[in-house]
């Protein structure tokens, strides 16, 4: 027979203090831990579903981000043409020539600037990216200084906003529309007509050409014959993997950063746990001689420490996992390294991380209270029936 | 005297707890420590900024050059006593892990801009004469093994190609701040380079730098500089050396923000730890403290006790802990290469230590001390733990 539950819970509520303060230091590593996944899994999601497998993005090659690629017109008619590329509605390509520059903006309320992404799209641009619509105002008009905003540009930069105006490339650019892309990249972006943006910057090149593929699973070949024409200096990359690597850096060290700081923590945290549940068997001395004596083993007396441990472990965990989902409510948004823009993404709580998080506070419980729980269960009857 | 030798025996009664909870200390003040010098690295270009070098740069960004015929227009701007102009190469050195800033820059005006850099004058006549040379910090020398001589391989991103440069001089910083993990090579070997690759790429640069001899002058200037350019088909943006380091800290300034806060938060976790200790040593002291009390001492003393335990306490895991944030700091330092250019504990940050420790110990007393100083006698000697 083993020792009632209720026996651990009265002891912790016997030392409401301590009780409080073990798993309040516990709570907040597991709001730090928490917080980071969510940091992570946020940011990846954002970029993520930015991209469509059966989209395809066409950079020059070894240039690894948008707005580092060249590409020449008449490469890009040369990839546009490929017969593994979708024909639209209209009958011409699902293909969109794009341009990427970068352009300083002041943002609201602070005079401080950051490096927003514009992105010149072609006529078929917003058709190849369904997560994105309009969500106030409405569609640029091609061949005009018209632009649209993400939906977080146009909250956080000044000039941003519909009807507003941002000055750029020697002309002024109305805002006639906001489009809400679903809290993917795109949300951080400001769109154009591609020829008129072009003309602005006096590029007489694309930076990239996205297209779809009739049938995703050609895009291999469709891959080797591109990277192997002559005529050609490009790279072909899905979409969705094109997305992913421009955040690996960002990510890695948000992970790495945050994996590190976790256990550093924890560390703090065991430890405290340990203090509670020294104390609490050199308090009991006699009680564990009593309960020895009245026939319950030492697995018994063992478990029933190591209970309690972990559920102080626990409580820390429930109070740090509250925490950290009100963090939920929060956007963050900081500059890709990668890009070079800015990027906006809010922490995401999921079911794993929910998992993790707790199974974390378990795990710091049972560091803490394993040593004593150890020396608990291996007291002598006699000498702890006779101590003080 | 007894007083301190009291608080002293005190502290030392129950060993393993006392034990871990400065190892507890050590560990948070530690990790405060290196949390604030990450923080300060982010700024370091910042602080390592001259007050008489100004930066021009396109003014819709970074990413945008500017031609090299303003040079000259720059130079004749009263109070302009130099100038000269870095562009951004942006190559791999082998993998993407390998980051380290390269700069094409004029072979024969940058150095002179910048005093901090100390290249032997031999060192600097083999660069400049060799156009395919390169000058490379000190820091990056050591994290890579690169000696004088050696051939760099880098591959291009935003100028494509295979490119190599010969290794001619390594400058050391002037001061602890200096950042020695740059890359510097000709930018008329660039230039050339990219005459016969894509010839509207030529004759552009990515900044001026200017230096100007009052730096009270530094507003004006710049807006002499800016006006120059204004409705041209490359308008410039001019702000001191510092605004333009500060300006990139900004667009990472979410991630300085979290490291801040995160850096409070092991001090808190540390402090529940402590007051822990406190709580519980107080609880079980509560029969002896009513005895003294019995015995004519006033609750002054009592209290005296505590805070003296508690801070006797926090104030020996901060010593551990400081003592131990430099050669953390300098390991850590020397496993992320070049990617923190400058990483040194500053004073500050070792006063910080030591203020959160103070506070850590006083917090942690407050409550046991009010428990101790109001318990009634009776009650206190009739208490079992």
């Amino acid at each position: 027979m083993s020792i009632p539950f209720s026996y651990t819970l009265r002891n912790l509520a016997a030392r409401k203090l301590t009780t409080l303060l073990t798993a309040g230091g516990m709570a907040l590593v597991v709001f730090v831990f928490a917080t980071v996944l969510m940091l992570e899994e946020g940011l990846r999601k954002t970029l993520v579903e930015t991209g469509s497998p059966d989209n395809v993005v066409i950079t020059r090659r070894s240039a690894g981000t948008e707005v580092q690629s060249q590409v020449d017109r008449d490469q890009a008619a040369i990839v546009e043409n490929q017969p593994e590329v979708a024909f639209g509605v209209s009958g011409t390509r699902l293909a969109s020539k794009e341009t990427i520059v970068l352009i300083s903006l002041s943002k609201r309320g602070s005079e401080k600037a950051s490096n927003v992404l514009i992105r010149g799209v072609g006529q078929k641009g917003i058709e190849l990216r369904p997560q994105v619509r309009i969500s106030e105002g409405r569609m640029f008009r091609p061949g005009s200084t018209e632009i649209i905003a993400g939906k977080s540009v146009a909250e956080r930069y000044t000039g941003a906003g519909v009807g507003e105006t941002i000055r750029f490339g020697q002309r002024e650019w109305t805002v006639v529309g906001i489009m809400d892309a679903g809290k993917t990249g795109f949300d951080s972006e400001i769109w154009g007509d591609v020829d008129q943006l072009m003309q602005a910057f006096r590029r007489p090149v694309y930076s990239s050409v996205v297209l779809k593929l009739t049938d995703a699973a050609a895009f291999s070949e469709f891959k080797t014959r591109v990277e192997n024409d002559p005529r050609l200096t490009v790279e072909a990359k899905r979409e969705s993997v094109f997305y992913a690597e421009q955040s690996k850096v960002l990510a890695n060290f948000i992970r790495y950063l945050g994996m590190i700081l976790s256990i550093i923590f924890s560390v703090g945290a065991i430890i405290g746990a340990m203090i509670t549940m020294y104390a609490s068997v050199a308090n009991r001395t006699t009680e564990i001689g009593t309960l020895r004596a009245l026939g319950f083993r030492r697995n018994n007396i063992l478990s029933a420490f190591l209970v309690e441990a972990l559920m102080l472990g626990a409580a820390g965990g429930i109070i740090g996992l509250i925490l950290a989902s009100f963090m939920q409510l929060l956007t963050i948004s900081t500059m890709n390294w990668q890009s070079f823009s800015e990027l906006a993404f809010s922490f995401t709580l999921n079911a794993e991380i929910i998992f993790k998080s707790f199974g974390f506070a378990l795990i710091m419980g049972f560091a803490g209270g394993f040593l004593p729980a150890a020396k608990a269960s291996r007291l002598a009857i006699v000498d702890a029936l006779r101590a003080a | 005297m007894h007083f301190l030798k009291l608080i002293l025996r005190n502290t030392l009664r129950h060993k393993l707890r006392t034990g871990l909870t400065v190892l507890g200390l050590v560990v948070a003040i530690l990790a405060f420590g290196l949390l604030r010098t990450v923080v300060d690295a982010w700024y370091a270009g910042a602080e390592g900024a001259s007050s008489t070098r100004l930066v021009t740069r396109n003014s819709i960004s970074l990413v945008f050059p500017l031609p090299i015929n303003y040079q000259e227009r720059i130079r004749r701007i009263s109070g302009v006593t130099g100038i000269s102009h870095a562009s951004w190469f942006g190559g791999v050195y082998v993998t993407e892990k390998n980051f380290f800033p390269q700069f094409a820059v004029d072979a024969k005006t940058y150095f002179e801009l910048y005093p901090e850099y100390l290249i032997s004058p031999g060192d600097m006549k083999a660069f400049r004469t060799d156009r395919k040379g390169c000058v490379i910090g000190r820091k990056l020398a050591t994290t890579y093994g690169f000696k004088v001589g050696d051939t760099i391989p880098l591959r291009g991103t935003i100028y494509p190609g295979a490119w190599s440069f010969t290794v001619r001089a390594i400058y050391d910083g002037a001061e602890a701040g200096t950042d020695t993990s740059q890359f510097f090579f000709h930018w008329d070997y660039l230039n050339e380079t990219m005459k016969k690759a894509a010839a509207r790429r030529t004759d552009w640069v990515g900044v001026y730098v200017i230096q100007i001899a009052d730096p009270d002058r530094a507003a004006e200037i710049s807006t002499e500089v800016d006006a120059m350019f204004k409705n041209s088909l490359a308008e410039t943006l001019t702000e001191t050396e510092k605004a333009f380091q500060l300006g990139f800290v900004s667009m990472t300034e979410a991630i300085v923000v979290a490291i801040r806060i995160v850096s409070f938060v092991v001090i808190f976790i540390i402090l529940a730890v402590m007051a822990n200790t406190m709580a519980m040593t107080a609880r079980e002291r509560i029969t002896e403290y009513a005895t003294l009390k019995a015995l004519g001492f006033g609750p002054r003393f009592l209290t005296g006790l505590i805070y003296g335990e508690s801070l006797a306490i926090s104030l020996a895991g901060a010593l551990i802990g400081i003592a131990l944030t430099f050669p953390v700091a300098d390991q850590f330092s020397k496993e992320m290469g070049t990617l923190f250019p400058v990483f040194g504990v500053s004073l500050d940050t070792v006063y910080m230590q030591v203020a959160a420790a103070v506070a850590v110990g006083v917090v942690a007393a407050v409550l046991p001390a009010i428990r101790v100083a109001r318990v009634p006698i009776v009650e206190g000697l009739r208490s079992i733990g």
